[in-house]
């Protein structure tokens, strides 16, 4: 098995490499504008870090999302094509479940950056080499969410966005492929389903439509 | 065998998500997926609905290219993609998979200038480009008039609009007369019962001062309220609205100004040859009147067929393909996507 993970949902531009027993190699910037120009280096750094080539891959594994959209679609559409031209098979895991298989064990709150004030979130249940969710991932204004839901260990940026609303901030920020692909890993170890290949988006396109005329474009 | 270079080209640049496919300078499929019937109830394109249908359509696109071309992906030599200019989410999602294509394949990636591929697309249909040539890029994104000495390097701006784009024009006077969106081919069709020197609608930046100062600069604001303005009158009077009338006097004004500058800057450069790209060369009577004036200035003109006018991806193939032929240095593979690129900047 040779399994690549990316995820652009968060401020990371993340990729890893795994062999079914381990990271191989992982490659991780912090930028959220640059996820564009970021991953496909990413990728083939992580590549020649382990003496591989895009034919041997057997899984490409992608962060689903929920994260701000542009970002988001960078690391989807870079892992379709990336299957496509591989042949790899194509895999799909919710960014969230990510960050939480990087938190503490027990109930953690996964709270991520969804702009305008809100927070894409879910519940989890986490234990060694298994990352459970509770809820599925939503979003909504930081306040509204239960103040014993608020009070959980805190996985990702919203405590450091919204830190009187998170009284139990976790040190995991952004997604980090590594842990994604040991998930993914384990999930298809277990003989797991993993989630299709569709992007969480959360929020219908046009909830604020901001038209453009052809004209202001190229 | 030929050892022209397979070249495969992506365009996500507005609401098209082209593939184009050249061997050299001959096309070998351009396939094309458009959202342009989402747009339509917003009567413009909403950047994030375009964006969603570029990641959804680009794997099927490609597949589609590939299965109509008979090519596999593995003998690609190369890759292309719009670097810009266009909307910046959707621009993401062509070069994002242009990268994941140029990294799967082992191949160089070539990210390029979307205007400049608008002039290198006619090689696919009228052969070798004149050096210089003339370009007049009109669509609902540009409206720039161009002298092109090297369309791999050397692409010099001469004037474009200093407000809307002569397609934004034809889209918001089709709203005005109850045409559906985009405008364009509405109001060719309807402009051909009118009458078009019926009503006599203002010729932005032709006279006097203007004429000085925006010799080869455009404008199409003044003359969409213009003919807003005339038709409320109408409408405020109790009386009809001549739609075809006022549809081919508008378009009239637009393709009188178009041409006359166009052919006005072939003779002040010294260019023997036009060449006009871009969504509103499909219009007939720009393709007509245009024919008309180079002919009369002696001047040979260069149209694409109307489905490489239009966004596609054979021409981001097509001006790949002339940057390997000349042996130019591929782009990075952190090359970003760049809304507002410069046309001078032919390659990201
Ligand atoms: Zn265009």
């Amino acid at each position: 098995m040779l399994l690549l993970a990316l995820d652009t949902s968060t401020s990371a531009i993340t990729v890893a490499l795994h062999d079914g027993a381990r990271v191989l190699a992982e490659a991780t910037t912090l930028d959220a504008r640059a996820h564009g120009e970021r991953l496909a280096p990413g990728i083939r750094e992580v590549l020649e870090a382990a003496g591989a080539t895009p034919g041997d891959l057997t899984h490409v594994v992608c962060g689903l999302g929920p994260g701000p959209f542009t970002g988001l679609r960078v690391g989807i559409v870079t892992a379709r094509v990336l299957a496509l031209v591989t042949g790899a098979a194509l895999h799909g895991v919710c960014s969230l479940d990510a960050l939480a298989a990087a938190g503490p064990e027990g109930e953690v709150l996964v709270a991520t950056d969804a702009r305008r004030k809100e927070v894409y979130w879910a519940r989890y249940a986490v234990s060694p080499g298994s990352v459970r969710a509770l809820s599925a991932p939503a979003v909504t204004k930081p306040a509204e969410l239960a103040p014993q839901v608020r009070a959980l260990p805190t996985v990702g940026r919203g405590p450091v966005l919204y830190p009187g609303l998170f009284p139990a901030p976790v040190d995991v920020l952004d997604v980090s492929a590594a842990a994604l692909a040991d998930l993914a890993v384990a999930r298809l170890a277990a003989g797991e389903e993993l989630a299709d290949r569709e992007p969480l988006y959360l929020r219908r396109p046009d909830a604020a439509p901001n038209v453009v005329a052809k004209s202001a474009l190229g | 065998m030929s050892d022209e270079p397979l070249v495969l080209g992506i365009e996500t640049s507005c609401d098209e998500t082209g593939v184009g496919i050249v061997r050299g300078s001959t096309l070998l499929v351009d396939a094309i997926a458009s959202s342009v019937d989402e747009h339509a109830r917003f009567g413009g394109v909403v950047p994030e609905v375009a964006s969603r249908a570029h990641l959804e359509a680009m794997v099927p696109t490609i597949e589609r290219a590939c299965r109509d071309a008979g090519v596999r992906l593995e003998d690609v030599d190369a890759v292309a993609v719009t670097a810009g200019p266009g909307l910046a989410g959707a621009l993401l999602v062509g070069v994002a998979a242009a990268k994941a294509l140029a990294v799967g394949l082992g191949r160089p990636i070539y990210g390029v200038n979307h205007l400049a591929a608008h002039v290198a697309v006619d090689v696919l249909e009228h052969g070798p480009l004149p050096e210089p040539t003339m370009a007049l890029l009109v669509s609902g994104g540009h409206s720039s008039l161009l002298l092109v000495p090297d369309v791999t390097g050397d692409v010099r701006p001469l004037g474009a609009t200093i407000d809307d784009a002569a397609g934004e024009a034809f889209d918001k006077v089709a709203r005005v007369l109850g045409l559906p969106f985009p405008g364009g081919p509405h109001i060719d069709r309807v402009a051909r019962e009118g009458n078009r020197v019926a009503i006599d609608f203002p010729r932005g930046l032709t006279t006097g001062r203007d004429l000085e100062r925006y010799r080869f600069d455009f404008s199409f604001s003044g003359l969409k309220t213009a003919v807003s303005r005339w038709v409320q009158l109408r409408q405020a009077a109790g009386e009809s609205v001549p739609v075809a009338d006022v549809a081919a006097s508008f378009q009239e004004a637009v393709v009188d100004v178009l041409t006359r500058k166009a052919v006005a800057a072939c003779r002040d450069q010294g260019v023997d040859d036009l060449l006009i790209g871009g969504g509103v060369a499909a219009n007939s009577r720009l393709r007509a009147l245009a024919q008309e004036r180079c002919d009369r200035a002696g001047v040979r003109l260069r149209v694409p067929r109307p489905g490489l006018c239009t966004d596609n991806g054979a021409m981001v193939a097509a001006l790949g393909a002339a940057f390997v032929t000349r042996g130019r240095e591929p782009s990075e593979l952190d090359l970003p996507a760049d809304s507002s690129m410069l046309v001078t900047t032919v390659q990201a």
